[in-house]
């Protein structure tokens, strides 16, 4: 093996340069072809939701070619956004997201801060614990969630079943431990003299998380930010379990449940629909990305 | 729980037997003030995760109306029903391809941005990852929409190839193609940019140190990029499989099970038994078959996560 | 200001004993350097005082005040820290007034502290500037600054120049001796560097294994140290210890190194190492300077030898050589023009008079 390496690398230096760098535009070019492929694979099921959206429903039902407009129309973003219905489901969204991101901050930042920095018994536990608890998917939790606040609903009459006010008690269980994990990782990176420096600066802990750590690790706390609102936009089981009149739907169970009438599909309200409720991540994703893929890859290599 | 906290201070200050306040009580009311930061984050976990799970197996146990304990009557009856060994079946297809078709791309396209030049990365990296930004349940009603019997856009473009067409939801095998293809489609972008993350932080010494010792491609991957990224890929992996095997929403969407059962996973069969069929106990005894799998990749990944602690 | 005091202080970590029982008196306006090999408990100290840390056992007392159980904010200390711990989000000038700030000090007060401390360290131009802009002498300066405007008690500073490169730290080192003869606030000062102990301090306390070597002027521990660890870790490059023994040769007191060798000692120091048992292993411990080449007229105390030189190394002002007796290496300094060559032979001479003789099982200086 060895000996023939020298052989080859010894005399035709030159070509193997050129080769070399001949190599390199080809990779080049075999990079760009393939990232061509796999971003049309990608971006082909929102575009399409963007063509339908755009068609009438004579079109959507005619024979033509599904890839091109020929009368493009914007009748169903009318219907769509003059509709209390789907007004409401957005405002529920909104409202749920909102709130729901604004508990977890409360939550998730100072827990964070604690098992960071404030050592005290079983924290290291319960940061591992934290983490667990992640990894543990919503498909477990649904029925015996669903069965409690049942329960609940009858053993106190408080109703919360079918209210869409449930979502915020159960939200919290997808994004708070994901949270708090990256928040301990954003925390445990600064350096112990910043405290310290505070701490003699006479700075409390409650100063020195706030006027300290939250500045600092800004960054994170967007990121935290952005996942928690992302999650709580995106979730779709526990909404379909948890609340069924139409007033009290979020977007995505609204849109599958109202414009979806037994074998009647309306594709273009449809896609308008989803398009519109997928519009507030992708907005936030296409201003705030590098936030956005900092809290992707944060729990995996952070902590 | 309170005092359990204290303890350690107390026998430590029992220990010096010195009479020594101010700094001990600081530190003491520093405990308590941790403790207390995170008492809401221990009551939600406990109140809204452990206690359901737990709950979750007492429900398990019940017989329909939820009146009388049968044991392990549930499990009994489920694995009596053909049904259950299908979602099992496909639950273990549609998780482990799904993952490993994620993985593979996720891969391969991260190679491909990593090899063009810096400047033009973010621009492919933003668009390659639409697909993991929309809602899942947004993004399926748009496949599914791609995928319609009728007016399916595939099977138009398709056409013109003499293919087709293709019952995409409509047969059993077609249809359990369809919900990985999408699957993939949503996961393969966060593979892509856990493994573009893993790729920019190997040193670029290491693969000139390579170069030098005359590695190709090929032993450049296989030598230097493959165990430098060896945590990530697991880490990922593990994680994926998780959320894979527990996936609701796209299959719920796409064919909400059917036809005829054949792409019913765990999470959407307990759905339809438990929640639809108001039978939460067995619904409750479904979900938990999900538990074995789940527990081993989560202690997979904690050793991982302990193992990297340490490290550093 | 204020002094400081600590008494029998000791820091365990569970069964470590990082400090061992100190007692150390620190006047009022004293620049007091703490100095001492990684893990010698310096800094813990350093953060006792501070009250980052609790104390396991002790006293610390400031300004007469037993502080153990005080937190650091109360007890009206300042710290540098060898990161400058700097809150990366805020300027220079809220970084300065931060520790003001939230003890709610009128707006005017605060501004004319920190214009103040800003002209004192030179950095008046950079206060709206945040940490990142700053090179790492400016952002040494800022952290002095925000020492300074608190008027503290006591400075505390820890390892504060070890992230700058060797320039600058001159320039530093001069910059905090400076300030502190303008502010004269009592200053504890934490380093491994003893050149920067030796140049800063009014005492130096050298520590080792969480216990303290030698308290004393930077000159008394040069010239008159107390334990083997003080005289090698002392002087840059360190002293020379030959091993050796005391014998009588012709009613003189003279000290063997080796069969061939033997150097007979001046009478003032055979009247003090008279009582020591010739038969005890002893070193003998003579600085560089103190090696040097043989002058052509005899001084008293000043034994010539022959020495065959290994490595020399010209630097300028004088050349070190080094040199191998009974596989002991030997350090000297000679004059530049001295004939010195790597690998040749010279006519060296120690200095006896500056001699130092220590037990070599015990590592006292006798």
């Amino acid at each position: 093996m060895s000996t023939l390496a020298i052989d080859k690398s010894g005399p035709t230096r030159n070509v193997k340069y050129g080769s070399m760098s001949r190599d390199r535009t080809w990779a080049l070019r075999w990079s760009y072809f393939f990232l061509t492929l796999f971003a049309i694979f990608s971006l082909v099921p929102p575009l399409y939701m963007l063509i339908t959206s755009l068609k009438g429903s004579a079109e959507i039902s005619a024979a033509t070619n599904p890839w091109w407009i020929y009368h493009p129309t914007l009748e169903n973003y009318v219907q769509l956004l003059t509709s209390n219905q789907f007004l409401r489901f957005f405002w529920n969204s909104a409202w749920v997201s909102i709130i729901v991101v604004t508990i977890t901050m409360l939550i998730s930042v100072p827990a964070a801060f604690a098992l960071a920095r404030m050592k005290f018994w079983g924290s290291a536990t319960l940061a591992t614990g934290v983490f667990l608890t992640y990894l543990i998917p919503d498909t477990l939790l649904f029925i015996p969630l669903f069965k409690m606040f049942a329960t609940i609903g009858d053993w106190t009459g408080i109703q919360l079943i079918n209210r869409w006010y449930v979502l915020l008690f159960i939200y919290p269980t997808l994004t708070v431990p994901f949270c708090t994990w990256i928040m301990i990782g954003y925390f445990a990176s600064i350096p112990k003299e910043l405290d310290e420096a505070a701490i003699i600066d006479g700075a409390s802990w409650f100063q020195t998380l706030t006027r300290i750590f939250i500045p600092v690790a800004l960054p994170g706390l967007i990121a935290a930010t952005i996942f928690a609102f992302t999650v709580s936009w995106a979730q779709f089981l526990y909404p379909l379990v948890f609340t069924t009149s139409t007033d009290q739907l979020v977007l995505p169970v609204g849109i599958i449940t109202t414009l979806i009438k037994g074998d009647v599909f309306n594709w273009g309200q449809i896609m308008t629909g989803a398009l519109l409720g997928a519009a507030p991540p992708l907005i936030i994703y296409a201003f705030l990305m590098d936030y956005y893929i900092a809290g992707l890859t944060a729990g995996a290599t952070k902590g | 729980m309170v005092d359990v906290t204290f303890q350690p201070n107390g026998v430590a200050a029992a220990r010096t037997a010195r009479k020594r306040g101010g700094l001990r009580n600081a530190l003491r009311r520093k405990s308590t003030s941790a403790f207390l930061m995170t008492l809401p984050l221990i009551v939600l976990i406990a109140v809204l995760v452990i206690y359901p799970a737990f709950y979750s197996l007492h429900l398990a146990t019940l017989n329909k109306s939820m009146s009388r304990f049968v044991g392990f009557g549930n499990f009994e009856f489920l694995f009596k029903r053909e049904t259950f060994w299908l979602v099992v079946k496909q639950s273990c297809i549609f998780a482990i391809s799904a993952v490993l078709f994620k993985a593979l791309i996720g891969f391969i396209v991260a190679h491909f941005v990593h090899n063009v030049p810096a400047n033009k990365q973010r621009k492919w990296r933003g668009m390659l990852l639409v697909p993991w930004v929309i809602p899942p349940a947004m993004s399926t009603l748009a496949w599914l929409w791609l995928f319609d019997p009728s007016y399916s856009a595939f099977n138009y473009t398709l056409s013109f190839f003499g293919i087709g067409p293709i019952p995409w939801t409509g047969d059993a095998v077609w249809a359990r193609f369809s919900v990985i293809l999408v699957n993939v489609w949503y996961g393969a972008p966060f593979f892509m940019i856990m493994y573009l993350a893993a790729l920019k932080s190997v040193p670029e010494q290491l693969y000139e140190a390579a170069a030098i010792d005359g590695a190709n491609w090929w032993q450049r991957i296989w030598y230097v990029t493959l165990p430098m990224m060896r945590n990530i890929i697991a880490i990922t992996t593990l994680f994926s499989l998780i959320v894979t095997f527990a996936n609701f929403d796209i299959v719920r969407i796409l064919t909400a099970g059917g036809p005829l059962d054949h792409t019913h996973i765990f999470a959407t069969w307990a759905f339809r038994v438990g929640i639809e069929g108001s039978d939460i106990p067995l619904g409750a005894s479904v979900s938990l078959f999900m538990v074995p799998i789940l527990a081993v990749a989560a202690v997979f990944i904690l050793r991982d996560i302990n193992k990297r602690g340490n490290e550093a | 200001m204020a002094d400081v005091t600590l008494r029998k202080v000791v820091k365990r970590y569970d069964d470590v004993e990082a400090v061992r029982g100190i007692d150390l008196d620190i006047a009022d306006h004293e620049f007091v350097v703490l100095v001492g090999p990684s893990g010698c408990g310096k800094s813990t100290t350093l953060r006792m005082i501070a009250g980052l840390e609790d104390i396991s056992d002790g006293d610390i007392m400031i300004g007469g005040d037993v502080v153990n159980d005080v937190p650091p904010k109360d007890r009206d200390i300042a710290m540098v820290f060898q990161n400058y711990a700097l809150y990366p989000h805020m300027t220079v000038a809220e970084n300065m007034s931060f520790g003001l700030r939230l003890k709610h000090y009128p707006k005017a007060e605060i501004k004319s502290r920190v214009a103040e401390a800003a002209r004192m360290l030179d950095i008046t131009e950079l206060v709206d500037r945040k940490p990142k802009q700053l090179s790492g002498g400016q952002r040494q300066r800022v952290a002095m600054g925000r020492a300074i405007v608190r008027n503290p008690k006591v400075f505390l500073f820890d390892e504060p120049l070890s992230n700058l490169d060797a320039k600058l730290r001159v320039q530093m080192r001069i910059e905090i001796k400076k300030v502190h003869q303008k502010v004269r606030t009592t200053t504890v000062y934490v380093t491994h560097d003893q050149v920067e102990a030796m140049t800063l301090a009014d005492r130096v306390v050298v520590m080792n294994h969480g216990r303290i070597e030698q308290i004393g002027t930077p000159n008394e521990l040069y010239h008159h140290p107390a334990t083997r660890f003080v005289a090698s870790f002392i002087g840059s490059p360190a002293m020379n210890f030959l091993p050796c023994r005391l014998e009588d040769t012709a009613g003189q007191l003279s000290v063997r190194l080796t069969d061939r060798i033997a150097f007979p000692l001046p009478p003032q120091r055979a009247a003090r190492y008279q009582a020591v048992p010739r038969t005890d292993k002893l070193l003998l411990g003579i600085r560089p300077e103190h090696v040097t080449e043989s002058k052509p007229h005899v001084e008293p105390g000043v034994e010539p030898f022959d020495a065959v030189l290994d490595v020399t190394e010209p630097m300028g002002m004088e050349t070190l050589v080094y040199s191998t007796l009974e596989g002991t290496q030997i350090c000297g300094r000679v004059n530049p023009n001295a004939g010195a060559r790597d690998g040749g032979p010279l006519r060296m001479a120690v200095d006896l008079n500056n001699m130092h003789l220590l037990n070599e099982v015990t590592g006292a200086v006798l």
